[in-house]
C-alpha cells in the first residue's frame, strides 16, 4: 500500500505535472510538426523567468503570466526565423545553443538582483501570486493516504491547477490537430515541398507550430519552479533530453503520448531507485550512485526506444517521420 | 556579492585539483565517499550545516597558506587559518549574514589587500557562501583601498595589452583543443551525415582515461598515449558494434542524432558512476611555468599546443594528399557515387571514426593537462563549441572545422577580457546562431549542402 502511494505521490507531483506540460508542447514541435527542437528546456526557462521575474518585481498574476507568454512567444520567433528555412539539425544545434545562452545568462553573477544569479530565484518571490488565486481554503487535506498544504510549498493547488492544464493541454492538441491547420502541419512533417506546392507558407506554419508548442514549455517552466526555486540549471539539457524520451516513449504524434510517457518516465525512475536501494546493499551501490545507475539506464533507453520502437506506446509507425 | 560569485566561478578549476586528488585518493582506497579525514578539514554543506568560505592566494597565484581568518555572525564567532592550499572554511548552522576579517598581520611578506580586509557574506543553509581577499604585491595600490566594500570586480575585466596578448593566446590553445576534437566531429559528420552528440564524451574518455592510467603508470606520457589509443580503440568498437549495424538498418539521421545522445547520456553517467562527481586531474598540480613576451604559459600548455598542431597538420596532410584523404573527401561529397568507384565506404567511415576519437581522446588529455584536471562533464560542456566551430566552418569540411574552431577558441577567451566570464561560452554559441542568420553554410560549406 505504501508502495502505491508512493506512485501515486510521484505521478501528480508537480515535476511530473511540468514534464508533462512541455512535452506535450514538444510533442507539437516534434511530433506534428517534424521539427527538431533540442532546446524545449530553454522555453521553460524563458517562460519560467518571465513569470517569476515579473512576479518578484512587483506585477500581479495575469500580466506576468502575459509576459511569460509574450517571453516564449519571441524566444520562438528569434529561434525560427534563423532556421526554419535550413534542413532541420541546424534547428536542433541552435535550439540547444539557445537554451545554453539562455541558462548561462540566467546564472550570470551580474545580474543576481533580477534572475538570482547562480542561486536561482527563490519560490518565495514569486509563487504567492499564484497561491493567491487559489479557491481552497486553507490547511491541510489528506487524500488517497497522500497529505499536502491546500495552498502553500508544494501543494494541493499547484498539482489541482497542473492537472487542469495538462487536460487543457490535451484538449488544445486534440482540436489543433483536427482543425485544417493541424492537416497541415502534419502535411509539413510528411512533405514540406508538397504543402510549398499547394500554396501554403510552411514556413509560416512552422513558426507558429514553434511559438505555440514554446509557450506550453514556458508553462512547464513555470510549475517547475513553483514547489521549489526557479534554478537555471534545473532546465538545462537533460531536462530537453528528458522530454525528448518521454515523447518517443508516449508516442510522438499522439495525443495521449506524451502525458503517458512522463507518467512512465517518473513512475519507472523512481521503481528503478526504489529496487535498487532495497535490493542492492549501499556497499555496492551509494545513494547518490543509484541516481547515477538510473540516469545510465535513461540513456540505454533513449538508444533502443529510437532504434527498435521510434512510435513509442501509443504511436503509429508511419505517423512517425525523423527527416532530415 | 557580484565579485564574490563571479571570481569563485573562476577559481573553481583549481579548486578542482584539491578536489581530484581527494577522489582520486577515494578512488584508490575503494571508498566512494568523501574521505573522512577530509570532511572534517572541509566544510561540506547539508540541510543544517552552511558554509563561508574563500581561497586565498598571493599577488602570483600561489595559494597563501597561515592566514587568519575571523568570522562575526548569527552562529558566534571562530578563528581559522588557511591551509596548505590557501582554502579556509567555516561551518556555520544558523543561516543569514556573516562578517569575515582576514588579520593582515598574518599575510605572506610582500603581500597586501588589494581591497578590504572585511567582507559580509550571506549564506542559506546547505549553501556556501565565498568570500575573496585579493591579494597584491603592489603597496601603493593597497593602500588608496581603505575600508570600503568594494562591489565591482576591480582589475579583472579592465584592458590592457598585456593582457590582451595573454588572452589571444589563450584563445589559439583553446582554438587548437577544440579543433582536435572538431575535426573528428566534422568527419564523421560528412562521411555518415551523423551531427554525434558523443563526440563531447569521447574528450572526457580520453582526459578520465589519462588520469588512471597515470595512477597505474606514473609517466604522463605513456598515461596519454594509452588514453588516446583507448578512445581509438573505443571509437572503433562503436562503430563495428553500433553505428554500422544501425546504418544498415535503414535509421534515419535523425534516428541516429538521437542514439547519440542516449549514448552521450550513458557515458557522462558511468563516468560519474566510476569516477564521482569531481575533477580528476592528470598532471602535477602546479606545473612550471615559462614565460616569453611577456606571455605566461604552463609547459603542458606550450607542448600541447606543439602536439596540436603537428596532429592537425598530420590530419590535414593525409586528407589532401593521401589515398585514404580522398576517398574520405569523395565520400563526403557522394556516397553511392564513392561506392560506385570502388570505395570501400564501410571501411574508410571505420578508419574515420578511429581516427576522429582518437583526437577527441587526445585533446581530452591536454584539456586535463592545461584546466589542472577533467570531471564526467568537460566534454559535455564543450560539446556545443564543438559543435559551434565545425557550424561555422561549414559541415562537413575539415578544413572549415579547423578555421571555425580557432575562431570560436578565440572568441571564448578573448571575450573574457570585456565580458564576465560566466559568458564566454555564451558568446561563442551566440556567433553560432549569428552565423547561421547571415550564412547558413559556414564559412566554407557549400550552400547545396542545406535543404
Amino acid at each position: 500500500m505504501d508502495f502505491l502511494t508512493t506512485l501515486l505521490q510521484v505521478a501528480i507531483s508537480p515535476t511530473t505535472i511540468a514534464f508533462a506540460l512541455a512535452a506535450i508542447g514538444l510533442n507539437i514541435h516534434f511530433g506534428y510538426t517534424g521539427l527538431m527542437n533540442m532546446g524545449q528546456a530553454g522555453f521553460m526557462l524563458v517562460g519560467g523567468y518571465g513569470f517569476g521575474i515579473s512576479v518578484a518585481q512587483g506585477l500581479g498574476f495575469w500580466p506576468a503570466l502575459l509576459i511569460s507568454m509574450l517571453a516564449t512567444t519571441l524566444f520562438a520567433i528569434l529561434l525560427g526565423i534563423p532556421t526554419l528555412k535550413l534542413r532541420g539539425d541546424y534547428l536542433a544545434i541552435v535550439t540547444i545553443s539557445a537554451a545554453e545562452i539562455f541558462r548561462m545568462i540566467g546564472k550570470m553573477a551580474m545580474l543576481q538582483n533580477v534572475t538570482g544569479g547562480p542561486t536561482g530565484l527563490p519560490g518565495r518571490e514569486f509563487r504567492t501570486a499564484f497561491t493567491g488565486l487559489s479557491p481552497l481554503p486553507d490547511g491541510q487535506t489528506t487524500i488517497l493516504g497522500l497529505t499536502y498544504l491546500n495552498n502553500g510549498i508544494d501543494d494541493w493547488w499547484t498539482r489541482l491547477a497542473g492537472g487542469f492544464l495538462v487536460i487543457l493541454f490535451i484538449f488544445i492538441t486534440w482540436l489543433l490537430i483536427r482543425s485544417p491547420w493541424g492537416r497541415v502541419l502534419k502535411g509539413i512533417r510528411e512533405d514540406e515541398d508538397a504543402v510549398r506546392s499547394l500554396g501554403k507558407s510552411a514556413y509560416s506554419y512552422k513558426m507558429q507550430a514553434l511559438i505555440i508548442g514554446g509557450i506550453m514549455g514556458g508553462f512547464g517552466g513555470i510549475f517547475l519552479s513553483l514547489p521549489g526555486s526557479l534554478h537555471p540549471d534545473a532546465m538545462g539539457r537533460p531536462t530537453t533530453f528528458n522530454l525528448w524520451i518521454i515523447v518517443l516513449l508516449g508516442g510522438a504524434a499522439t495525443v495521449f503520448g506524451p502525458v503517458l510517457g512522463a507518467l512512465i518516465f517518473f513512475i519507472t525512475r523512481i521503481l528503478i531507485i526504489t529496487a535498487a536501494n532495497a535490493f542492492i546493499p549501499d556497499s555496492m551501490l551509494g545513494a547518490q550512485q543509484t541516481e547515477q545507475f538510473a540516469w545510465l539506464l535513461i540513456g540505454l533507453a533513449l538508444i533502443f526506444l529510437v532504434v527498435f520502437r521510434p512510435q513509442g506506446i501509443l504511436g503509429d509507425k508511419k505517423e512517425l517521420s525523423f527527416n532530415v | 556579492m557580484n565579485l564574490i560569485s563571479i571570481s569563485t566561478a573562476k577559481r573553481t578549476k583549481s579548486v578542482g585539483i584539491w578536489l581530484a586528488l581527494a577522489t582520486l585518493l577515494a578512488l584508490l582506497t575503494g571508498v566512494f565517499s568523501v574521505h573522512p579525514a577530509h570532511a572534517a578539514e572541509n566544510c561540506v554543506p547539508d540541510s543544517e550545516t552552511a558554509c563561508v568560505e574563500g581561497i586565498i592566494r598571493t599577488s602570483d597565484k600561489e595559494p597563501a597558506a597561515g592566514v587568519e581568518l575571523s568570522l562575526n555572525g548569527p552562529s558566534g564567532e571562530a578563528t581559522t587559518l588557511s591551509g596548505e592550499d590557501g582554502r579556509w572554511s567555516f561551518p556555520v548552522n544558523v543561516p543569514g549574514s556573516y562578517e569575515v576579517t582576514l588579520n593582515v598581520e598574518t599575510l605572506p611578506e610582500g603581500q597586501f589587500i588589494s581591497q578590504t580586509d572585511v567582507r559580509q557574506i550571506e549564506v542559506d543553509l546547505g549553501k556556501k557562501g565565498a568570500a575573496l581577499f585579493p591579494l597584491t604585491a603592489d603597496e601603493s595600490a593597497a593602500a588608496e583601498a581603505g575600508g570600503e566594500v568594494v562591489s565591482t570586480s576591480k582589475g579583472s575585466n579592465q584592458f590592457s595589452w598585456p593582457r590582451f596578448w595573454q588572452q589571444f593566446v589563450s584563445g589559439i590553445r583553446m582554438g587548437l583543443l577544440i579543433a582536435l576534437a572538431s575535426v573528428g566531429l566534422s568527419l564523421v559528420f560528412g562521411t555518415t551525415g551523423i551531427s554525434n552528440f558523443s563526440q563531447g564524451e569521447m574528450v572526457s574518455f580520453g582526459g578520465l582515461l589519462a588520469a588512471t592510467f597515470m595512477t597505474l603508470i606514473g609517466n604522463l606520457i605513456v598515461a596519454g598515449i594509452l588514453a588516446i589509443l583507448a578512445a581509438a580503440l573505443f571509437g572503433y568498437f562503436q562503430d563495428v558494434l553500433m553505428w554500422k549495424p544501425l546504418r544498415k538498418r535503414g535509421l534515419s539521421l535523425m534516428q541516429l542524432m538521437i542514439v547519440s545522445i542516449g549514448l552521450s547520456i550513458f557515458m557522462q553517467f558511468t563516468f560519474q558512476f566510476f569516477y564521482g562527481g569531481g575533477v580528476v586531474s592528470v598532471g602535477a598540480p602546479r606545473p612550471e611555468t615559462v614565460e616569453f613576451w611577456g606571455i605566461t604559459l604552463t609547459t603542458y600548455s606550450v607542448f600541447a599546443m606543439i602536439v596540436s598542431i603537428v596532429a592537425i597538420g598530420a590530419v590535414g596532410y593525409a586528407l589532401m594528399y593521401t589515398r585514404f584523404g580522398r576517398a574520405t573527401r569523395a565520400i563526403s561529397d557522394n556516397p553511392p557515387l564513392a561506392k560506385a568507384s570502388g570505395i570501400n565506404v564501410d571501411k574508410v567511415i571505420r578508419i574515420v571514426w578511429i581516427v576522429g576519437s582518437g583526437l577527441a581522446g587526445l585533446a581530452g588529455v591536454f584539456f586535463a593537462l592545461i584546466f589542472n584536471g577533467i570531471t564526467w562533464f568537460t566534454g559535455g560542456q564543450m560539446l556545443l563549441l564543438f559543435f559551434a566551430a565545425v557550424t561555422l566552418g561549414g559541415l562537413g569540411t575539415a578544413f572549415g572545422a579547423f578555421v571555425g574552431s580557432m575562431i570560436i577558441g578565440l572568441v571564448v577567451e578573448m571575450t573574457n577580457i570585456w565580458l564576465p566570464g560566466d559568458l564566454k561560452f555564451a558568446t561563442a554559441l551566440f556567433i553560432l546562431i549569428l552565423i547561421l542568420l547571415v550564412r547558413p553554410q559556414g564559412l566554407f560549406g557549400r550552400k547545396e549542402r542545406i535543404g
